[in-house]
């Protein structure tokens, strides 16, 4: 079984710009995956490269195990792109956009194309809007019918990039859950977002970019464990602060923060503060997050990629 | 339905369903030219013995709208798509570059022949008409709205804003299809002109299609279909070059 998506050596350049810098990324059939990286730094490029949008000045790029130059057609429809600016097409109604984007797929007028169009716009909400012009249409409900134009011919595997950029909370949700049930059914998902909670719990690897390299390839679990990150913050209601906290603390209008990296230690920390006379006025405990991982990650403090 | 075809239907369906403006507008268009022309010139120039200047006019200005409109189709659809975006739907499927270069020509084709038949059934009853050779008038409506069709794409194509697809509209089309014998033939210019018109390609569609019509022209019937095959297979061969090199869609 080839992989759902396999990037050899791509690079592109744009005049000066190293776009893309040689990337190497596998991706396997049924993940969710998460691209990272701040803008710039080629996630775009990478998925237009993807869906044959943009031809990279070398390397190769595989969908299914299809060449996306040599075995376009084959690669494209393996492919269903959601791309990040909010395009349509002012002619159109909803279910006419729909429908001739199945078309574009080779898929003809059948009951069979028009009962799976009618399940995607109930699953985006979008039902009541199906005969609607769609310059009509809020940049919220855009946003979805872009979702379902990518979902129309139905792809294997899935790219959403930035799909809730500006979107509301609804829809977020209403997406997240649809795009889970097509994972959970077998579906590859690449997901780009700037949202990092987001791409914290909804994938389960994730690679970060920097200026056209991957400088992190890792489960999400192995990259928010490798960023130590866990912290005790407290506040002392009054006592001069022990030497511990001095040492090892790190202070901020009167709020500290010790970083620790077993649980256990919580306990010394707490016991040497009683000892030392401080009351505690206020205290809590700060799991590492994405954030904290991007971060380090995109200021160089976190490790190499690791496949 | 495949890729093409949807493409295709697509095309005529965009236009159709803006048909006052892509349709009706340039009908009317043509019939106040005929309306004009015919009242100031009828009685003063007589280009062929038999055949009135309002019969003769109503040839050229359906061919002149049919070639104007073919260019506006896949011209004016490709700067919108490009502009809004909207192209990407189009890039994404498994659409070859012929495929696509053949969607977006026919479609031209469609437009202009719908809008070359609303001007001929508007201004045919002002004057009468004999379709000596209607395969003539057939054969060029076809090829020359091919020809246009393409010089639309690779204008849609290069043109990155709307005022430089209007500069290739304004500089290039519209000189040439109204020099072209539209409005006169040719021999009654000075030999000089006579001779740069031999350089208008438009000039031979006119000429070839004004001969169904009346089985007289300018030139040869046969010499016209050959320059204007001609340009057909050099811009279909410009046009497939572009839209394979992937030049400015898919960068």
């Amino acid at each position: 079984m080839p992989p759902a998506i396999r990037v050899h050596q791509v690079a592109k350049r744009y005049g000066d710009v190293e776009a893309l810098a040689g990337v190497d990324l596998e991706i396997a059939d049924g993940e969710f995956f998460g691209l990272l990286g701040p803008n710039g730094a080629g996630k775009t490029t990478l998925i237009s490269a993807l869906a044959g949008l943009v031809r990279p000045d070398s390397g190769t790029l595989e969908v299914m195990g299809h060449d996306v130059q040599s075995d376009y057609r084959n690669a494209r429809r393996m492919l269903g792109v959601v791309p990040q600016e909010l395009v349509f097409d002012p002619f159109f109604s909803v279910r006419e956009t729909l429908q001739i984007q199945a078309g574009y797929f080779g898929i003809a007028k059948s009951p069979a194309r028009e009962n799976w169009i009618d399940e995607i716009l109930e699953n985006l909400d979008l039902t009541s809007k199906a005969g609607a012009n769609m310059r009509t249409l809020s940049g919220g409900m855009k946003r979805r019918v872009l979702v379902a134009q990518a979902l129309v011919h139905r792809p294997p595997v899935i790219v959403l990039d930035e799909p809730t950029a500006g979107v509301d909370v609804e829809l977020r949700q209403t997406l997240w859950q649809f795009i889970r049930r097509l994972n959970r059914e077998g579906n590859t998902i690449v997901l780009t977002t700037h949202y990092l909670e987001e791409a914290e719990s909804l994938c389960g690897r994730i690679a970060m970019l920097k200026a056209g390299r991957v400088v992190a390839l890792d489960s999400t679990a192995n990259l928010l464990r490798r960023c130590a990150g866990h912290s005790l913050r407290l506040r002392l209601a009054g006592g001069q602060p022990p030497p511990v906290l001095r040492e090892r603390g790190e202070e901020k209008d009167g709020l500290w923060s010790i970083v620790f990296d077993r649980y256990e230690e919580i306990e010394t920390l707490l016991a040497q503060l009683r000892n030392a006379g401080c009351t505690i006025d206020e205290l809590e405990i700060g799991k590492p997050d994405l954030e904290d991982v991007f971060v380090s990650v995109m200021q160089g403090r976190l490790g190499a990629a690791r496949p | 339905m495949s890729g093409f075809t949807t493409l295709l239907y697509k095309e005529v369906l965009r236009f159709w369903k803006v048909g006052f403006q892509t349709v009706a507008a340039p009908v009317l268009t043509a019939m106040l030219y005929l309306l004009i022309f015919s009242h100031v010139l009828e009685s003063r120039v007589r280009v062929y013995d038999t055949v009135s200047y309002t019969a003769f006019l109503v040839p050229g200005l359906v061919m002149m709208s049919l070639l104007q409109n073919a260019f506006a189709n896949s011209s004016s659809s490709l700067i919108q798509s490009k502009v809004t975006g909207n192209i990407v739907f189009v890039l994404l499927p498994p659409i070859s570059y012929r495929e696509f270069y053949g969607a977006y020509v026919l479609a031209a084709i469609v437009r202009g022949l719908v809008v070359g038949a609303g001007v001929l059934i508007a201004t045919a009853w002002f004057a009468p008409l004999n379709f000596e050779q209607p395969l003539w008038v057939v054969v060029f409506a076809i090829i020359g709205g091919a020809v246009l069709g393409s010089l639309g794409v690779i204008a849609g194509i290069w043109a990155d804003k709307f005022d430089q697809l209007a500069a290739f509209q304004n500089f290039l089309i519209m000189p040439l299809t109204f020099l072209s014998g539209v409005f006169y033939s040719i021999h009654s210019l000075p030999p000089f002109w006579q001779q740069v018109s031999h350089f208008n390609p438009v000039f031979y569609m006119i000429d070839g299609f004004r001969y169904g019509f009346f089985g007289r022209s300018d030139v040869s019937p046969w010499q016209s279909l050959a320059v204007v095959a001609c340009c057909l297979g050099l811009l279909a061969a410009l046009t497939l070059t572009m839209l394979k090199s992937g030049y400015k869609l898919r960068n």
